[in-house]
């Protein structure tokens, strides 16, 4: 495989990422939404493989190797253990109307390419060109956070970020030293489990998984006092 | 190393091991003599220390402590061994007193840890040679004298007070800070040999100067600036009220000595800084006293008397200023010299006060002068001691306050030779403000003695009140015996502190102050003008034994027999004047500035003309609390509230936030 090629690939993977993003803001199914998470772990597992494969360097093959296993399956599958036994299948009413958000999300991945090129120009990688889309995963991501109501689909747009941030790493610098992506990987790991706990137990205490009502439960108190 | 500063160092290293006692020492009596003894060996090598570099000069130290790339600088000159000196003379005392006073103190740690820090904080803002110890310092003096202010903190009003002083404390260190990112930026360095060294632009050093002003000034207790002050001081224990009181607004009244003078130079003044100074003092002169006339509880109003001292020291270093400025060296030497000699005479008198109200309080258990009276037949040691203080702080000859006010006053008679009708317009003003200050001073002592000692009881706890015990007694007897030494020879102490003009203007006063020997001061000459203590106190007593003579001629017996009472059978001791009705006078003259809120209440149930019962109740604000603290505390609120509901907005918004601010960001910053 050609050098260009490799650079095709990356880019296709890059739109690929972009892609899942905006699927991810769009969906109001959690399991689809469960979905497209796991592809764009596997996305990235992918693109970490070329990427490897392109530059000859090995530690990004474990690399892509943990994100097929965490992020493409083992995440993706404790979370929807909890979707399951909390039967939750629906994201309720977004904050934000559908098309309002895609119009927002599309104003925002124009303005990360346009904030990313001065900084495209100083690169020499085979990979600079999917800097911008990284920086608008990232972002989407955010967005994703911000316009949900339930807890869980907002710990899927901070994974969403973490996904964004691994394609960054990968984008700008090949990779980051495998001891910390190991580091990372398993805070990510970690994290998630802990947040599963966090349902169960938000569930029995509030009896919603809405950060709304977790909120209003809390204004209640204050004004008990 | 030379002496003096290993001396410095080791009171500082003795503080340390005080704070460090109660670790170890449990058991409350030993706690007590720790503290105590502990604090009375660090006063008394503070003051040996201070008088060995006034006359030998001191010495510059790095030492192996503080942040890598910045050691610890500490310097003892002439102005850091004046201060030591000040600092050393009423510890010592204080710390013999409190072996007495905090004998019945069931609970002594805070206390123990506490004060020794809170000294350890001035002794090294005192000795620090570079801004970053300086405001290391500086900060362990504030933040541990909050631990004292609320030492009992069950009392709402002591956390109350402590929030204010907290509060003030943090403001002040902020401007403190701010001055010194000015002088830092001029010097790029933090040590103050720098500093020194450092040419800084005529604006920028009068923002030095303003930031310092102000900082300093709230830690000093400046009017406006002194909210905090009458709160904190009161509800203090009496031995941390002396120490606050007679030596943290003098470290802040070095602090700013050391910016000003020392850190930026005479050659840097400008004509309005000694006015601004100026105006400072005399404001402060005159409210503090003002609003002592009108306090009856006893230690609120020593508080504003000492707001009233540090105005006569300001007006000292203004004027002083002022002089320099025009280019009088000698002059200005002497109004730093006045300024130097009425920071020493404060702290010594200023402490005996609070520690004399201290025992009062001890014995009788009350703050409040309207219960009091009559103390002189049951604590005719404490009322003696007291009176000396009185006398002092009223300016009366032959103690040390008439001194230094009167050096003040000889400074300001050298206003003519300023230029500028403004200038000789201003000096004189300020003058008349001092005189008149003196003048309330003086009524207001009449006040406080009168109503705490002389009369008869007014309750049943004066009534059986108790003298206090010997080392209360020896810790107030020791200020009260330098107040008098320094009263009747400051012609021996004025040169042991000349060093201290030499150093900062280059002019000594030692040639014409001791021109026409030990007896006689003349600051300028002995033609301008000169006092002698020796003499007026030998003046004094054949006068006052001549009237002692002719009054009670040998063979007549004195007649003691009730008051005539106007006809009235039934006479009791809230008859007596009181501190509230002694003042009433004074506030009619100055009612637009008390502004005082009367409450008269006569029920009158038989007969319109037969009075049952009358009840009087004034009350009168600090002006600066009701027009300047309590409308930005009311906007500070009023901005919270709006801000308020922002903060329930929940994750959302939060998160929304976080994204808005990072797209600003990368918008502004890429």
């Amino acid at each position: 495989m050609s050098a260009a090629l490799v650079q095709q690939l990356v880019d296709g993977f890059a739109a690929l990422m972009l892609l899942t993003s905006f699927a991810l803001l769009a969906q109001h199914r959690m399991l689809s939404v469960l979905h497209w998470f796991a592809g764009q772990g596997l996305l990235l597992a992918a693109t970490a493989a070329i990427v490897a494969y392109g530059t000859d360097n090995e530690e990004l093959y474990i690399s892509a190797l943990m994100a097929l296993l965490l992020k493409g399956m083992l995440l993706p599958w404790l979370l929807r253990r909890v979707i399951r036994q909390l039967h939750v299948h629906r994201e309720v009413e977004p904050l934000m109307n559908g098309s309002l958000t895609m119009l927002v999300a599309l104003g925002v991945t124009l303005f990360s390419f346009h904030i990313i090129q001065p900084i495209e120009k100083t690169s020499l990688l085979m990979t600079r060109d999917s800097m911008a889309i990284a920086t608008a995963c990232v972002l989407l991501g955010m967005l994703m956070m911000i316009t949900r109501k339930k807890a869980i689909t907002q710990v899927i747009g901070f994974l969403a970020v973490e996904n964004a941030l691994f394609f960054a790493a990968i984008g700008a610098t090949n990779g980051m030293p495998l001891v910390v992506e190991i580091g990372i990987a398993f805070d990510v790991l970690i994290a998630a489990l802990i947040f599963g706990l966090f349902f169960f137990q938000i569930r029995t205490t509030f009896d919603s998984l809405e950060v709304d009502t977790m909120n209003a439960h809390l204004i209640h108190k204050d004004d008990d006092e | 190393m030379n002496t003096a500063i290993m001396l410095a160092l080791a009171a500082c290293s003795t503080a340390l091991v005080a704070a460090l006692a109660p670790l170890i020492l449990r058991q409350p009596v030993a706690q007590r003599t720790g503290l105590s003894l502990l604090l009375a060996v660090t006063g008394l090598l503070a003051m040996i220390a201070g008088i060995y570099g006034l006359v030998l000069g001191g010495d510059a130290l790095i030492l192996p402590l503080g942040l890598p790339w910045l050691p610890m600088h500490v310097r003892l000159d002439a102005l850091a061994s004046f201060f030591c000196l000040v600092i050393g003379s009423l510890l010592f005392p204080v710390a013999i007193y409190s072996q007495g006073y905090l004998r019945d103190e069931p609970r002594l740690t805070p206390l123990a840890i506490f004060m020794p820090l809170f000294v350890l904080g001035m002794l090294g803002v005192v000795l620090s040679d570079d801004a970053f110890t300086f405001m290391l310092f500086w900060e362990l003096m504030s933040v541990s004298s909050y631990f004292l202010v609320t030492f009992k903190h069950e009392n709402l009003e002591n956390r109350k007070a402590g929030y204010i002083y907290l509060v003030m404390a943090h403001l002040a260190g902020l401007l403190i800070l701010g001055s010194f990112a000015v002088l830092y930026a001029a010097a790029g360095s933090f040590e103050f040999s720098a500093m020194r060294d450092a040419t800084i632009s005529p604006f920028w050093a009068s923002a030095a100067f303003l930031l310092a002003g102000f900082g300093f000034g709230t830690k000093a207790g400046v009017v406006p600036l002194h909210g905090w002050l009458p709160e904190a001081h009161p509800v203090a224990p009496s031995n941390v009220s002396a120490l606050m009181s007679g030596i943290m607004l003098k470290v802040a009244i070095f602090g700013f000595i050391r910016v000003c003078w020392d850190l930026m130079g005479p050659g840097d003044f400008q004509w309005w800084w000694g006015a601004l100074v100026l105006a400072a003092g005399s404001s402060s002169a005159i409210t503090g006293v003002l609003m002592a006339l009108q306090q009856h509880d006893l230690k609120r109003l020593l508080a504003y008397h000492s707001i009233e001292n540090i105005g006569i020291i300001l007006i000292g270093l203004g004027l002083s200023m002022l002089l320099a400025h025009f280019g009088h060296p000698m002059l200005a030497a002497l109004g730093l010299v006045a300024a130097l000699y009425h920071t020493i005479n404060h702290a010594l008198f200023k402490g005996l006060l609070f520690m004399g109200a201290g025992a009062v309080l001890h014995s009788t258990g009350t703050r409040d002068m309207e219960s009091m009276g009559g103390l002189i037949h049951r604590m005719p040691w404490t009322a003696a001691l007291f009176l000396v203080a009185c006398l002092s702080i009223s300016a009366l000859p032959p103690f040390n306050g008439f001194v230094s006010e009167w050096l003040t006053f000889q400074t300001a008679l050298m206003a003519p030779q300023l230029g500028g009708a403004l200038l000789t317009a201003i000096v004189p003003f300020s003058a008349a403000m001092l005189a008149l200050a003196g003048a309330l001073a003086a009524t207001c002592f009449v006040k406080v003695f009168g109503v705490v000692f002389l009369g008869h009881a007014r309750t049943e706890v004066a009534a059986s009140a108790h003298e206090v015990d010997n080392w209360m007694k020896v810790g107030m007897a020791i200020p009260a015996v330098f107040c008098l030494l320094l009263g009747l020879l400051p012609v021996l102490f004025i040169p042991l502190m000349d060093s201290v003009p030499e150093l900062l203007l280059h002019a000594s006063l030692a040639g014409s102050i001791h021109a026409h020997g030990w007896l006689w001061l003349t600051p300028i000459d002995i033609a301008h003008s000169s006092y002698s203590a020796p003499i007026v106190l030998i003046g004094m007593l054949v006068l006052g034994g001549l009237a002692f003579w002719l009054l009670h001629p040998k063979g007549r017996t004195i007649r003691r027999s009730v008051m005539w009472s106007c006809g009235n059978p039934h006479v009791n001791a809230r008859m007596q004047y009181n501190a509230t009705s002694f003042s009433q006078p004074l506030r009619r003259i100055f009612a637009g500035i008390y502004r005082p809120e009367e409450d008269l209440n006569i029920e009158r149930s038989r007969h319109k003309l037969l009075a049952d019962n009358v009840r009087y109740a004034v009350h009168i604000g600090d002006m600066a609390v009701q027009y300047l603290y309590q409308p930005i505390g009311k906007l500070t609120l009023y901005a919270a509230k709006l801000l308020q509901h922002e903060h329930q907005r929940g994750i959302h918004a939060y998160l929304a936030y976080t994204f808005i601010t990072i797209l600003f960001l990368l918008a502004v910053y890429i």
